[in-house]
């Protein structure tokens, strides 16, 4: 058992089946029964301090973002708050639009990612099912530009966007970062293993492009798609350098452009209400994480596991 | 064969092949259609900034203004005979390398842990890479709260051991170890992540055989395991070393290129010098110089783990 085919397997979403896999590496010596050594200790104990490190900010966001006052800067530190206030966060609401924040988040994250997804899976579709000229150089022109970090083009792009009157958009924000480099990639080395032959008798059957596409290749590359969204929906809804350059008004604004206008308002730092705003940026990409971690994780190992 | 045979084949395949032209130029249509949309965007929004990057580098220009200065060289003159130039590599450097290189090396550790048949390697799983999915400028903010050195929950930590708490946001080498620090725990899943799928796709047969050669788990790993990480190794250096040296959310949440500059990387003053000093010329060569040098750090690894490989 456990033998996934090597080609599928960085896109299966299935959790790899743990046993047989994962052996304990074991001294020739050493009986193949499991025993407790010393060294899986160690490394229980470096496991339970990893976990520790990486969980107990989260939890300290949280108990802060309920605390008073008082509590947050007594002393000694106050370990939780004594009683629940929500306070904060009510705070967090009266400086902020944070319903119109929350709805220009969820608006630029779904339309970035969902067209996104859509450029990047037609373009594949063309590189992989049909004939080009010079078909090699674009892809090669695609896949370059992977390693061009988006940073290096803000300044001619900010000027681009102002000088279409693009600042404080939607469109401002989306177009410049519409074209999907990875997606398509990912997406192509998907297509390449999708048999041909089922295409050649959609195509017979007299199905044109756009429903091979829809009807055969998409329901046939749901691990990958999903993969992808799911990576495009997190960078989408946590994106800050771009829309903070072409976003000044507070009504267009994201949540982590509300975040860091919040950190900007007080003189001395309001640590509950800042905790507040950040648990409230936070959780929703944490929910969809805990809830679709196995997905996430199959789009992110994809690229970077090869058969 | 006769002139009737000839008379008939010809005018027949002419046709099929003009048929076959047509159909070809057709698919060429469709692919302009569904190829054309991502490739033009591509083009105009990361090509072209591209060139004219290099153009502007040229310009004595303020980015909101009309007016702009022909300077030639002189912004790149400027740049590497500036004083803070050394100091701004010197950040990038270390942040640079700090920043790859304990990911890997930790991300590496974590993942073979993780791997490891141990009661709660799931949840350890889960946590260790929920810090990677979070907007760094949340996660920036969250931490300055525990670095705060009077209400911080780190001063606290370090007081049980005897230590005292630095002031990290205002004193120079500790404002950069900071942003390292939190940059670390915020990637290290992700890098131990993708070391795990490397793990798994290693066939255990592989491992046995070590074990029975009499290989030690230290010498399993350095002759088995470790070389056939080679692509995975490759791939994270490639992705973590463009991510390390773009980020900004960290940086900009946590302390705004300060304190007098020492956390200040090249990406960093790409924004400061273009949009808060009104020098977008000279924030210009400065992107030039970064994207050369990615550039050609890119192609010395490439050059190096060619053959390893194999996409």
């Amino acid at each position: 058992m456990a033998i996934l085919t090597p080609p599928q397997q960085s896109a299966a979403p299935t959790t790899p089946p743990a046993a047989p896999s994962n052996h304990t590496p074991m001294r020739a010596s050493s009986r193949p029964h499991k025993r407790l050594s010393g060294l899986d200790i160690a490394g229980w104990i470096t496991l339970i301090i990893v976990t520790v490190i990486m969980a107990v900010p989260l939890v300290w966001m949280a108990a802060a973002s309920l605390k008073s006052p008082s509590e947050l800067y007594s002393v000694p530190l106050q370990w939780l708050p004594e009683t629940l206030n929500a306070d904060n966060y009510a705070t967090v609401g009266d400086r902020l639009p944070l319903g119109r924040l929350f709805l220009n988040s969820l608006l630029i994250t779904a339309l970035g990612a969902g067209l996104k997804l859509l450029l990047g899976l037609t373009c594949a579709y063309a590189l992989v099912f049909l004939p080009f000229p010079f078909k090699k150089a674009m892809f090669a022109l695609v896949l370059f530009t992977l390693l061009v970090p988006q940073q290096i083009t803000i300044i001619p792009n900010y000027t681009l966007v102002a000088s279409l009157g693009w600042l404080n958009t939607y469109q401002g924000i989306l177009v410049p970062g519409l074209a999907s480099a990875f997606g398509t990639f990912l997406f192509r080395q998907h297509f390449l293993t999708v048999p041909i032959s089922i295409l050649e008798a959609a195509q017979l059957d007299g199905a044109g492009h756009w429903r091979r596409l829809w009807q055969f290749v998409i329901p046939m590359s749901w691990p990958t798609i999903s993969a992808v969204a799911l990576v495009s929906i997190v960078a989408e809804w946590n994106d800050y350098l771009w829309p903070f350059l072409v976003i000044d008004d507070a009504d267009m604004m994201t949540l982590p452009l509300g975040l860091t206008l919040l950190q900007d308002i007080d003189g001395m730092t309001n640590w509950g209400v800042l905790m507040a705003a950040t648990v409230l940026v936070t959780v929703p990409v944490l929910l969809m994480f805990l809830v679709l971690q196995r997905r996430l994780v199959a789009g992110l190992t994809a690229g970077a596991v090869t058969g | 064969m006769s002139t009737h045979d000839l008379a008939q084949t010809t005018p027949a395949t002419r046709s099929r092949a003009s048929l076959h032209r047509w159909r070809l130029w057709r698919q060429y249509a469709a692919f302009v259609a569904l190829a054309g949309p991502n490739v033009a965007l591509l083009v105009v929004f990361t090509y072209k900034p591209l060139v004219e990057s290099f153009r502007y580098s040229t310009l004595q220009w303020n980015i909101g203004s009309p007016t702009a200065r022909f300077v030639g060289l002189d912004n790149y003159v400027q740049f590497f005979s500036s004083p803070t130039t050394a100091q701004v590599l010197t950040t990038t450097a270390v942040f640079t390398v700090t920043t790859v290189g304990g990911a890997l090396v930790a991300g590496l550790g974590l993942a073979l842990l993780l791997n490891q048949r141990l009661l709660g390697r799931g949840i350890a799983r889960t946590l260790s890479f929920a810090p990677y999915v979070l907007s760094g400028i949340a996660v920036g903010i969250l931490w300055l709260y525990i670095f705060d050195p009077r209400y911080g929950l780190l001063g606290t930590v370090l007081g049980w051991v005897g230590v005292s708490s630095p002031d990290w946001y205002n004193t120079s080498p500790w404002a950069l170890i900071m942003i390292i620090i939190v940059y670390l725990w915020k990637h290290i899943g992700y890098v131990a992540l993708i070391y795990l799928a490397g793990l798994q796709a290693i066939p255990q047969e592989v491992r046995d055989a070590a074990a029975l050669d009499g290989a030690g788990r230290w010498r399993t790993l350095r002759s088995i395991v470790l070389p056939l990480l080679g692509p995975t190794t490759f791939f994270l250096l490639v992705t973590t070393l463009l991510a390390s040296l773009q980020s900004f959310d960290l940086i900009h949440a946590m302390t705004q290129g300060g304190p007098l500059g020492s956390t200040t990387t090249l990406m960093y003053q790409i924004y400061q010098e273009s949009f808060v000093n009104g020098r977008a010329g000279y924030a210009s060569a400065v992107a030039t110089v970064l994207f050369v040098l990615l550039l050609v750090v890119t192609l010395i690894q490439l050059k190096f783990v060619e053959k390893k490989v194999h996409y």
